[in-house]
């Protein structure tokens, strides 16, 4: 027998007994019939564009990322030239793209490109890294990114500064939506890496008080472009 | 005594079936539920007659209304231990609930606080029902300790099997009374107040403990 | 040999008089309530949450076999290694005998209970592989060379201060007492070793059926680091992990963030569907995921208890159990920590060794009451103690309460030994907390009340008698 085959068959024979079901705790003879989706249960999000940018917006501070709402790429590009002076960057990590295209070639500091690969120790030096994104979360203030959207797996994650770049179309009201969203893009052929991304980097690991940038960015900006 | 007081003088008639002895909850705790189901079953013969059955303690009611009908489940008297467990209640829960009393028309002067026993507040869900009646009580200030609903630490056989987990978890438990400015604790469960009592007095504290029932019977 | 219950006992005794301890545990976890309560408010419906949160599981745990072939099957169509793990030692000898194929030198590692609950890294470093724990909480108990404290936070139980003797005293750093310095400190030593180390091994939180993927949760970006940059990605993945579909995260990871760690959601909750795809800049050319049987199915098994799987190791019921706070996490002595350790070891580990986790405890069910998926946890604490009577009652136990319950049957007796006790009683203020006293262990530490003169069967007959 495989070990594939021993482990299916302790669980076929387990699964001969049939454990109650949730429904009918407590005495009940009738199940409580349960929504599907949990969006009945989770924090309630408002209906339109403008409420859930204001309801990102207010998540995305508590968290201590920096939210800029830009009328169009050219403010962003000011934006980010503004963080580039202030952090004094010398190198920026980013990926080929509509919006990141836009500000590197603006922003006249060193790239480390990764489309095509790159050196770990190259990328690990970058002051920043600059990458767009799937889709943004109303609900709990979050990113979403994936391998093909921001420049493969570690530049949103290795650089001390993380700078997102999103368009308005790609607020979305809740967790279920951005999913949802994923399923009807990829259908079957996901990327292998997706992350949602809530805030720069901490840990509560020392007497729980919370400290920023503990492995990942210390800083994380989200400019949402119209 | 005092609950047969209050019952009386709200106007009920009050039977004590002698032969009653213990619930059974000690030997079920232990995981010893052959013995345990010997002990209920008196208890159910007993109470078989009677219209409604009133308990003093959260934890022997609990055992009752909660525990009887798993005890007995698939056992040939589980249909009687369904009907014990539906006609049993706590104390709190029987003035509250059933007969719909908040005012037992009871005065006791003083700063209070009152503990959660675990059984009467997560078995039974009995939060409010002693504090309802509390807040009727003449003259009685009621004030909510830290963690409420923290166990005090009895826990029936654990309370001398682990001794010094129960003592440290005692000891948490009187610190949030004692914090409370309060003269005294009251409580629906008496084994909760057996230890918190044990508790203070090692500690030399002047706190008084007092049974919910008690204090409904003062006039 | 000392029995686990003996060291247990024994670990108990020092940490209830800790109150150095005591305060810090309590101090810590007082921050933990208000943010859980503060974000468990913002629900709609918290209660709903946990119905629906407990029917999913149940759908996955009650269709084991279904959801896990579909599991691999997604995974494997993309490239992933699978290798079904029936016990800790199969696991193990996969995991060493991928690190010996490509010639591994220094392995990265995000945080696992499972990886712990096999003794992985132990099994590594003796085949010579450097293991270095990237978590920051694991990476100290790592170098203090203790196991975690408690199933979230593994360095809850240590003051800054002892933070900063061990880093000056293992790493040569700076003593401080920043937190912001101390994480710094860690974070300089992990950036060299995720862009050197040759592996990556992470646990995962959950493993999604319908797309072939695993989750995992974390705060620090230590995980998402350990599986971007190595060239090998191993995950270790408990079979009970499994939730059908993807939309169940929707529930799920703010219910393990808001339970587990008073958060909304934690920095990031990652997918993993395979290794790096053609076009993908970066990212492990290898990805394997070990399942792990180690007894889980016996837990299946027994369908009482069978729902203790569907935990989602939120680390919510250690944070709320009295036991847990007053004994700390290192008294359980072994993986599983506070309430669902308790449950669950004796399963994984053996009833007649591990019942003893069962016993201590008051039964008082708060971990019941703040589960998120609603394991009647208090309940199966009860159950164990039963199955661990009817497979081996002590004699002194059967005998003690046999009587009991021969006494019990009988009012007389019950009535005579009542009388007795109070008789006694002032005899026992003589020999109150010396050996000979049967009181003993509760009068050592606490005052026994005085017996009523009369008792209540008493007093009732006085009122009878006209």
């Amino acid at each position: 027998m495989t070990n594939r085959e021993v482990i299916l068959s302790r669980i076929h024979e387990a699964l001969k007994a049939a454990a109650p079901h949730p429904a009918f705790y407590n005495g009940a003879t009738e199940p409580s019939p349960l929504p599907v989706s949990p969006q009945k249960w989770l924090p309630p999000v408002g209906k339109t564009l403008e409420e859930q940018i204001e309801l990102f917006r207010q998540n995305a501070e508590a968290l201590k990322a920096e939210f800029r709402a830009c009328s169009d790429v050219s403010e962003a590009i000011q934006h980010v030239k503004k963080l580039a002076a202030t952090g004094g960057w010398k190198k920026v990590g980013r990926h080929r793209g509509e919006l990141t295209d836009a500000v590197a070639w603006e922003l006249g500091v060193t790239e480390v490109q990764t489309d095509h690969g790159y050196g770990v120790d190259d990328l690990e030096s970058c002051d920043a890294g600059l990458t767009q994104c799937e889709a943004l979360v109303a609900q709990t203030g979050s990113v979403l990114v994936s391998a093909p959207t921001a420049g493969g797996r570690a530049l949103s994650v290795l650089p001390p500064h993380h700078v997102v770049l999103a368009r308005r179309n790609q607020m979305t009201p809740d967790l279920s939506a951005a999913l949802e969203r994923m399923q009807e893009k990829f259908k079957e052929q996901f990327p292998s890496f997706l992350s949602f991304i809530s805030g720069p980097s901490r840990t509560g690991d020392i007497e729980r008080i919370l400290v920023l940038g503990a492995h990942g960015p210390k800083k994380l900006t989200i400019l949402l472009i119209s | 005594m005092s609950i047969v007081q209050v019952l009386e003088r709200l106007g009920h008639t009050v039977d004590y079936p002698e032969a009653q002895t213990c619930c059974g909850q000690p030997p079920f705790n232990s995981g010893y539920w052959d013995e345990a189901r010997a002990v209920a079953e008196r208890q159910m013969t007993i109470f078989r007659d009677a219209e409604t059955v009133v308990i003093a303690s959260g934890s022997c009611g609990a055992m009752v209304k909660v525990f009887y009908p798993e005890l007995f489940d698939h056992h040939p008297r589980e249909v009687e231990a369904k009907a014990l467990a539906a006609k049993t209640f706590e104390f709190s829960d029987f003035l509250v609930n059933q007969l719909g009393v908040l005012d037992v028309g009871a005065r006791f002067p003083g700063r209070a606080t009152f503990h959660d026993g675990c059984h009467g507040l997560r078995e039974l869900g009995l939060k409010e029902p002693p504090r309802q009646l509390l807040q009727h009580v003449q003259g009685l200030e009621l004030v909510e300790m830290r963690e409420a609903e923290t166990c005090c630490g009895f826990g029936g056989t654990f309370a001398v099997k682990f001794p010094m987990i129960s003592t440290a978890m005692g000891e948490v438990k009187c610190t949030s009374i004692a914090d409370t400015g309060a003269d005294y604790v009251i409580s629906n469960d008496s084994s909760c107040l057996m230890q918190i009592r044990g508790v203070l007095d090692r500690q030399g504290k002047s706190i008084k403990t007092l049974h919910l029932a008690e204090v409904l019977a003062q006039t | 040999m000392k029995t686990h219950a003996r060291e247990f006992n024994e670990s108990a005794r020092r940490y209830t008089v800790d109150l150095r301890h005591r305060d810090l545990i309590q101090k810590v976890l007082a921050g933990y309530y208000t943010k859980r309560d503060e974000y468990k408010n913002r629900f709609q419906n918290w209660s709903g949450a946990r119905d629906l949160a407990a029917e999913i599981k149940w759908e996955a745990i009650n269709h084991l076999d279904r959801y896990l072939d579909e599991f691999v099957s997604k995974l494997e169509a993309r490239g992933t290694k699978v290798f079904w793990a029936p016990g800790a030692q199969e696991a193990r000898d996969y995991i060493v005998g991928v690190a010996r194929q490509h010639k591994v030198r220094s392995i990265i590692k995000s945080k696992s209970m499972t990886a712990e609950e096999i003794h992985l890294n132990d099994a590594l470093e003796k085949e010579g592989f450097e293991v270095i724990e990237s978590d920051l909480g694991e990476y100290i108990v790592q170098l203090r060379r203790e196991p975690p404290y408690h199933l979230v936070f593994p360095a809850m139980h240590l003051t800054r201060q002892q933070i900063s003797d061990l880093f000056h005293d293992k790493l040569g750093s700076e003593p401080t007492n920043n937190p912001e310095d101390l994480t710094m400190i860690a974070r300089r030593v992990m950036r060299r070793k995720y862009c050197e180390a040759d592996m990556g091994i992470s646990g995962a939180n959950f493993a999604i059926a319908e797309t072939g993927m695993i989750s995992i949760t974390e705060n620090e970006g230590n995980a998402r680091l350990t599986t971007s940059l190595p060239k090998i990605h191993v995950a270790l993945v408990g079979i009970e992990k499994v939730l059908p579909k993807l939309s169940d995260l929707a529930l799920f990871l703010p219910m393990l963030a808001t339970a587990g760690a008073g958060q909304s959601l934690t920095c990031y909750n990652t997918l993993y569907g395979g290794p790096r795809q053609p076009g993908e800049p970066d990212g492990p050319e290898e990805f394997h995921v070990v399942l792990l049987d180690n007894r889980r199915t016996e837990l299946l098994a027994d369908a009482e208890q069978r729902e203790a799987l569907h935990c989602i190791r939120c680390g919510a019921c250690l944070n709320v159990c009295p036991i847990f706070k007053n004994v700390g996490g290192h008294s359980y002595g072994t993986t599983y920590q506070g309430p669902i350790g308790s449950v669950i070891t004796p399963h994984l580990r053996g009833l007649q060794n591990w019942k003893h986790l069962s016993q201590a405890s008051s039964l008082c069910g708060a971990c019941t009451e703040t589960c998120p998926v609603k394991i009647n946890l208090h309940r199966h604490l009860l159950h164990n103690r039963r199955n661990a009577v009817r497979s081996h009652s002590s004699h002194l136990g059967k005998f003690f309460y046999a009587g009991f319950a021969f006494m019990m049957r009988r009012p007389a007796s019950y009535q005579l030994a009542t009388r007795l006790a109070r008789v006694a009683q002032p005899w026992q203020h003589l020999i109150r907390g010396t050996i000979i006293d049967p009181l003993r262990a509760w009068t050592k530490t606490r005052s026994f009340p005085r017996l009523a003169e009369k008792s209540f069967r008493e007093l009732w007959r006085e009122r009878q008698t006209p």
